[in-house]
């Protein structure tokens, strides 16, 4: 059977049919290629869809869960992470999954991002990157390029973007990496490896709006946008034996970090046992 | 040992958290904010001691986001804020409500605006309980006047939020929040605990949304074979977005029906000398134990006073002060705010009817305020 063929079948026994397709997003995008490689991450590590939660925030990436048949909920514009700190900690055998936007993840959710990575809880983040809030029309967004114009930066974007792998491992996450929706079983490696690790795992999925903040800026069509992720990335290897300057502007892939750190909802089951002793039962005094 | 069928003296906030642990409650997220801090201090000991979880996030916006997160999860949960508090988890009430995930909001009012003065008393919350995220949706509002009540509306809010399917916040003030009194706990199998709904439909026919025939069909938790999409869009029976004027309508006629066919069980009043009163005094919350004093003082001086607490300020209980209000010319409404309840009691008695007493200082009311207007010496 050509691999094609195996794959679209994967596909097919996630996807929940009675969803009315076709997709919302636009033909060309990389987000549609994150949720494969998802799947295919879940499929090759055989977890049961009933232990597997994909949660999401809002804008095109928001989308993603609705289509695919786990336990899955679209929550508010940043805010996924604290909602899936809320399921994960009464749920903790669940693997509990979460995508977002850049500007989802890093704007109105930088907060929830540093935080989450912080406590180290076991969730899974994966932040799909296409340096803009495509949904609305392709506004700058925090990890936009300076010197990029957008409809909110028609003279040209002139704020730093944020690294999101720097801030991750910044910020304590277990398990931070980065691929693009060109190094497609690359990105789907990364993701079944971030899913199986204990703590906090990033994967950052860089993609590209072509309809919007790549229309504008004059970036061609989805093929050459996706051609340009090829040409301009480098693997963490590579990166290393260039100075800063041939560094500039490429995308550096690989795994950054992962380093075995403490997990709170291990730590806190101890703490239950120590207030359970201390409280003489499992009723304890009431006051 | 168990101490809670003796008396203990006891808190306000300590009878809300203990509240919620004799309810079932076993997952608390907040953050730290006068006056409502010893909610949470007390549910980061007593939580773990009953195999419960406690987290402190970094925000409001994220407590209330991982207490439904856990309710997905199947656990009861909750928060507690103040006023700055409430203002952030605005948005995840309207979460709550358009998703239907039962949750617990504990506001222990102070005075507003902005910061205002964090450990003073207010109620000037009210309204904001009632409409505070943007769009229309129903929602419970509890008020507890004495610690004892903070006990029991506390469980109430609990079973409210399980049988319903509905954010429920419990508006507290500084004042029942940071009072001592000397209270008698229920033992806990004689609390009446509302569970969680089961079902008995085989996954591939459940439908988390469904209108018919039930006002509030059940949610099952994440994790557990029922596999199905969670939205803060406009959703269809299956909980998938829709654009449909036809799956739209049903939703909300049936988000409100929930709610408005329940009223004998969700109002909660009680009402005193109204049959042959002359003049209705309408309070809740610290203002009613005020209030309470100055109806009892006009009445030793000959006057008729009827007084109608209320437990239960959303749903406005509309019929209960319709009928209390119908033969009088007179009503009185002291609140610690600029006349956020009354407004309400104006909608349904009548503007000419209302005489307002409005405090929002910082200070609470005194009775002899009450008594002046009660006897009609300034109107």
């Amino acid at each position: 059977m050509k691999r094609e063929q195996r794959e679209s079948r994967v596909h097919e026994r996630y996807l929940r049919h009675h969803k009315k397709f076709p997709n919302i997003w636009c033909a060309g995008c990389g987000i549609g290629i994150v949720l494969g490689a998802i799947i295919r991450a879940v499929d090759q590590l055989q977890l049961d869809k009933n232990e597997v939660a994909l949660l999401s925030g809002i804008g095109c990436t928001g989308r993603m869960p609705v289509y695919v048949d786990f336990n899955t909920m679209h929550t508010t514009h940043g805010r996924a992470l604290a909602f899936a700190t809320g399921l994960k900690l009464v749920r903790p055998e669940m693997k509990v999954i979460v995508v977002m936007g850049d500007g989802d993840a890093l704007a109105i959710g930088g907060n929830h991002f540093i935080h989450a990575a912080r406590r180290n809880i076991g969730l899974t983040a994966i932040v799909v990157n296409n340096a803009t809030y495509g949904m609305t029309g392709g506004q700058y967004s925090p990890t936009t390029p300076p010197g990029v114009c957008s409809p909110t930066a028609p003279y040209g974007n002139i704020e730093q973007p944020f690294p999101i792998t720097d801030l991750s491992i910044a910020a304590g996450a277990a398990f931070v990496a980065r691929s693009t929706v060109y190094h497609v079983q690359e990105l789907e490696q990364f993701i079944a490896q971030a899913i199986m690790k204990q703590g906090f795992s990033v994967v950052e999925a860089v993609s590209y709006c072509h309809t919007t903040l790549g229309r504008l800026n004059q970036w061609g069509t989805a093929p050459e946008m996706m051609r340009r992720l090829k040409e301009q990335s480098i693997t963490i290897a590579q990166a290393e034996k260039m100075s800063g300057e041939e560094r500039r502007g490429k995308i550096v892939r690989g795994i950054f970090v992962t380093r075995d750190t403490p997990e709170s909802p291990q730590l806190y089951r101890r703490i239950v046992e120590r207030a359970q002793q201390a409280a003489g039962g499992a009723n304890g005094p009431a006051v | 040992m168990n101490t809670s069928i003796h008396s203990v003296l006891m808190q306000g906030d300590e009878a809300c958290a203990e509240g919620a642990i004799a309810a079932g409650c076993r997952f608390f997220a907040g953050y730290p904010i006068t006056p409502a801090t010893e909610i949470a201090e007390l549910l980061a000991r007593r939580l773990p001691q009953v195999g419960g979880v406690f987290i402190q996030m970094e925000d409001e916006i994220a407590s209330l986001a991982a207490v439904i997160g856990a309710s997905v999860g199947g656990a009861k949960a909750m928060t507690a804020t103040s006023g700055p508090g409430l203002s952030l988890m605005q948005e995840h009430i309207g979460y709550a409500a358009m998703a239907e995930i039962p949750c617990v909001i504990v506001d222990v009012q102070r005075l507003g605006p902005a910061t205002g003065r964090p450990t003073s008393p207010a109620q000037g919350d009210v309204m904001a309980a009632r409409w505070g995220s943007h769009g229309d949706y129903p929602i419970i509002v509890l008020s507890p006047s004495s610690v004892r009540e903070v006990f029991d509306l506390t469980v109430k809010a609990f079973n409210f939020a399980e049988q319903y399917r509905t954010p429920v916040i419990l508006l507290m003030d500084e004042v029942i929040g940071h009072m001592r009194e000397r209270v008698t706990l229920p033992p806990p199998d004689a609390i009446e605990r509302t569970e969680r709904a089961v079902t008995t439909v085989p996954p591939e026919w459940y439908k988390p949304y469904e209108n018919f025939p039930a006002d509030v069909p059940p949610l099952l938790p994440f994790g557990e074979g029922y596999r199905y999409h969670i939205t803060g869009l406009h959703h269809d029976e299956r909980g998938y977005p829709t654009e449909q004027v036809d799956e739209i309508r049903p939703w909300l006629d049936r988000i409100f029906r929930k709610i408005e066919r329940n009223l004998s069980d969700i109002l909660l009043y009680e009402e005193n000398g109204v049959e042959d009163a002359e003049t209705l005094v309408i309070a809740y919350g610290v203002t009613a134990r005020v209030a309470r004093h100055a109806v009892e003082m006009s009445r030793e001086r000959g006057r008729k006073v009827g007084f109608l607490k209320l437990q239960t300020l959303w749903p406005f209980p509309e019929e209960v002060v319709e009928h209390a209000a119908a033969r009088l010319h007179r009503i009185v409404v002291p609140e610690l705010n600029m006349g956020q309840l009354a407004r309400e009691v104006e909608r349904v008695a009548g503007r000419h009817k209302v005489h307002r007493i409005n405090r929002a200082d910082g200070e609470i009311m005194q009775p002899s305020e009450i008594v002046a207007v009660i006897e009609g010496w300034t109107v």
